[in-house]
């Protein structure tokens, strides 16, 4: 088993919460796991991202090389297509259609849509209104990571009990909120896979 | 025991606390931060009673920790690689009268200068001071070289240096933790000439220091992290350093075809290279920095074997690497079949909407635009250095901690009319106070913008070591009161700012303008743990 997969967004975002869920689940597992994150600077509005690589064999590199991540994970719809030098050409593309516009030359919605269009496996949508469909805007990162669980090589149920795992100090009906979150996004990228 | 999921900056302080640890001394610096940081939120610092406060800056984070040792106990110091210029003086002496209670130097690199002014390489500081270092390749690697770095330091009677990279730094892996020691009891050194490096003494524990390099190298040369793996194709051999090794080796999943000698641990193990060296035909150095391995075999002349690494062309002089500029050297096809679209534009970091700061630049661009000719603004290490892009470009300089102050007085010298400095109020603390007081001194017609956001903004909000006493700072260094001014950065003060700043332009005299509000980060912070 092994994964490699590509977290984006812009600093801020919070991408390092969704890593973390799966790292909690690749490690209770026993799996290899390396996570490089981004700190500094570029945290203040710039791009950033995380290579997660998970594995059941040992891993050498914290940095994923081109041509070789199975999944780009994506917060903003223009950061997603940063990094398509790193997908492998069966790897998929699962973005937020939300765009975070904090430029001046940001590109034209149709112009984005045009790129988006040109990746062949990819589940595009608008993650801020599926988590407020569930009950807050807070959860959009659990609603991103529940799209993202076909294709993390790590059973739906182990996410599950990451997530229990990592918000059992909150409260039963936090953890309730973002299993639901979770729901919601496997399903819609059950439905984008299956067209 | 259940593996820990750790930054490679957290395996160093899990270990140092393991390691029996009685003070962690530092600044704020990316990549090393989260060291501190880590060692800050956990509940053994404060039952332990390990030292955790930061320090005001490299150099008095290293003469604290030598202050730790010198009781008899173990003491870690971390800092950035350019933190390490300013502990230098400490470093180096530090070296000569040599340690009591174990003393672990982490400095913490910046290859491609994600968040640096340079990408200096600490290493060559090590080797400077005369003291092992090592260097680890990962994060279970970090931990167990702090754990037993302790232990090598005391052995050694001299400070050990750990070298590590922005990409270890940040990088996040399982590692397992080893038994805890207690800490050390209190005790001193039986030579009462050993910290007193007056030169009679200093000749002495200097002679003593050179004395050991044979046994810092016999360490090196027993050492496990300095690991040689033969292989069966001898054309070249491998040199590997550090997390460079982990980019050759995932090129080569079935394991490498060459000879490989991975080096963790410094002096170079000489007797181990001579014996690779003897039976492949090159060698190929891979080290994160600079060639200082490569240095080390080539020599000036470079007479004898073929020895290939960044002075060569083989690999790019500068930057990190990653695993395809490492395949790469060793000719395998990097794919490059997927373009980055051109829609794609860059975002670079900016102030936070609502940041202080951007007021202060608002309201100085202003002050400054119908004297742009006769002025210049020299700036610092901080959040606001994002005052030098779009849509401010207030800025001129940036250089290193506190140089805004200085370069500013010195351009005042040399005749320019208009100088303003814009400084940060952590900056200030760590190295701007000798700076100011020079200015005062000469009553230097400079104005000094203090930006006061009450925190050390860009390093995620460390606690800021002059928070409160900035004017009292101010006064006693002898800034004259009629020309100290505190303003509130806010839309509303706008025009009082303008006025307020272009006023002490005039001025022919030292004037120091502290604009204070907190740093929207860490007011949002505060609101969550409430």
């Amino acid at each position: 088993m092994k994964a490699d997969i590509i977290l984006s967004g812009v600093g801020g975002q919070g991408i390092l919460s969704i890593a973390a869920v799966i790292g909690e689940a690749a490690v209770h597992q026993n799996l290899y796991m390396k996570q490089a994150e981004v700190h500094g600077m570029s945290q203040r509005g710039g791009d950033v991202q995380s290579n997660l690589r998970i594995s059941d064999q040992p891993i050498f590199s914290d940095l994923i090389s081109k041509g070789k991540a199975n999944l780009i994970l994506s917060l903003e719809p223009m950061e997603s297509l940063r990094y398509l030098p790193y997908l492998a050409p069966n790897g998929w593309v699962v973005t937020n259609s939300t765009p975070l516009i904090n430029i001046t030359n940001y590109p034209e919605a149709a112009e984005l849509q045009k790129a988006l269009d040109a990746v062949p496996n990819k589940v595009v949508f608008d993650v801020d209104q599926i988590a407020k469909e569930v009950g807050s805007i807070r959860v959009a990162n659990m609603v991103m990571l529940g799209a993202a669980t076909p294709f993390l090589g790590i059973a739906y149920e182990e996410i599950e009990n990451g997530i229990k795992r990592i918000f059992e100090r909150k409260g039963p009906d936090i953890v309730a909120l973002n299993l639901k979150a979770l729901a919601a996004g496997k399903k819609i990228a059950d439905a984008s896979i299956r067209i | 025991m259940e593996k820990m999921l750790l930054l490679g900056d957290e395996a160093i302080a899990q270990a140092a606390m393991d390691a029996g640890l009685s003070g962690v001394y530092a600044y704020p610096g990316t990549p090393s931060t989260e060291i501190t940081e880590y060692i800050q939120s956990s509940p053994k610092s404060g039952t332990d009673h390990i030292h955790c406060k930061w320090s005001a800056n490299e150099k008095t984070a290293m003469e604290a920790a030598l202050g730790m040792s010198f009781a008899g106990k173990r003491a870690l110091v971390c800092m950035k690689h350019v933190g390490v210029n300013v502990a230098a003086d400490a470093f180096m002496n530090a070296a000569v009268t040599g340690i009591v209670g174990g003393l672990v130097f982490v400095a913490a690199d910046d290859p491609s200068m994600h968040s640096s002014q340079n990408e200096q390489d600490s290493r060559f500081f090590g080797q400077f001071a005369l003291i092992p270092i090592l260097e680890p390749t990962n994060q279970q690697e970090a931990y167990d070289m702090v754990y037993e770095g302790f232990e090598l330091s005391e052995r050694c009677g001299v400070p050990v240096m750990l070298r590590i990279t922005t990409r270890l730094a940040h990088s996040r892996s399982g590692v397992k933790r080893r038994p805890e020691l207690p800490q050390n009891k209190l005790h001193f050194s039986e030579n009462p000439r050993q910290f007193v490096l007056l030169p009679a003494n200093a000749r002495v524990q200097y002679q003593k220091l050179l004395e050991a390099q044979k046994q810092f190298l016999k360490y090196s040369e027993e050492s496990a992290y300095n690991c040689f793996t033969d292989g069966e194709d001898k054309s070249r051999g491998v040199v590997a350093s550090g997390i460079a090794y982990n980019y050759l080796m995932e090129n080569y999943p079935e394991g490498c075809p060459f000879p490989v000698l991975k080096i963790g641990q410094y002096p170079l193990p000489e007797n181990i290279l001579r014996k690779m060296a003897a039976k492949c035909w090159e060698l190929v150095v891979l080290e994160e920095g600079y060639p200082l391995i490569e240095d080390s075999l080539k020599g000036l002349l470079g007479i004898g074997l073929k020895v290939r690494g960044r002075k060569d062309g083989f690999l790019p002089r500068a930057g990190e690497f990653n695993p395809d500029i490492v395949g790469k050297a060793f000719g395998f096809k990097i794919p490059e079949n997927q373009p980055v679209p051109a829609v794609v534009k860059m975002r670079p970091p900016s102030l936070c909407v609502g940041c202080g700061h951007r007021d202060m630049y608002e309201a100085l661009n202003e002050a400054v635009a119908s004297k742009a000719d006769e002025s210049k603004v020299f700036s610092d290490i901080g959040c606001y250095t994002l005052g030098y892009l779009p849509p401010f470009q207030a800025i001129d300089t940036c250089v290193d901690m506190g140089a805004s102050i200085t370069m500013a007085k010195g351009a005042a010298d040399a005749g320019l009319r208009y100088p303003v400095a814009v400084i940060g109020d952590s900056t200030f603390t760590h190295s701007g106070m000798t700076s100011l007081l020079d200015a005062i001194n000469e009553d230097s017609p400079i104005t000094v913008i203090i930006s006061d956001n009450e925190t050390t903004g860009m390093t995620g909000g460390q606690d800021s070591s002059g928070t409160g006493k900035l004017e009292a700072i101010c006064l006693g260094l002898g800034v004259d009161p009629a020309h100290l001014h505190v303003l509130v950065p806010l839309k509303k003060n706008h025009d009082e700012m303008v006025r307020v700043i272009r006023d002490e332009m005039e001025y022919q005299g030292t004037s120091v303008i502290i604009p204070r509000r907190e740093c929207i980060q860490t007011i949002g912070k505060k609101k969550k743990q409430a």
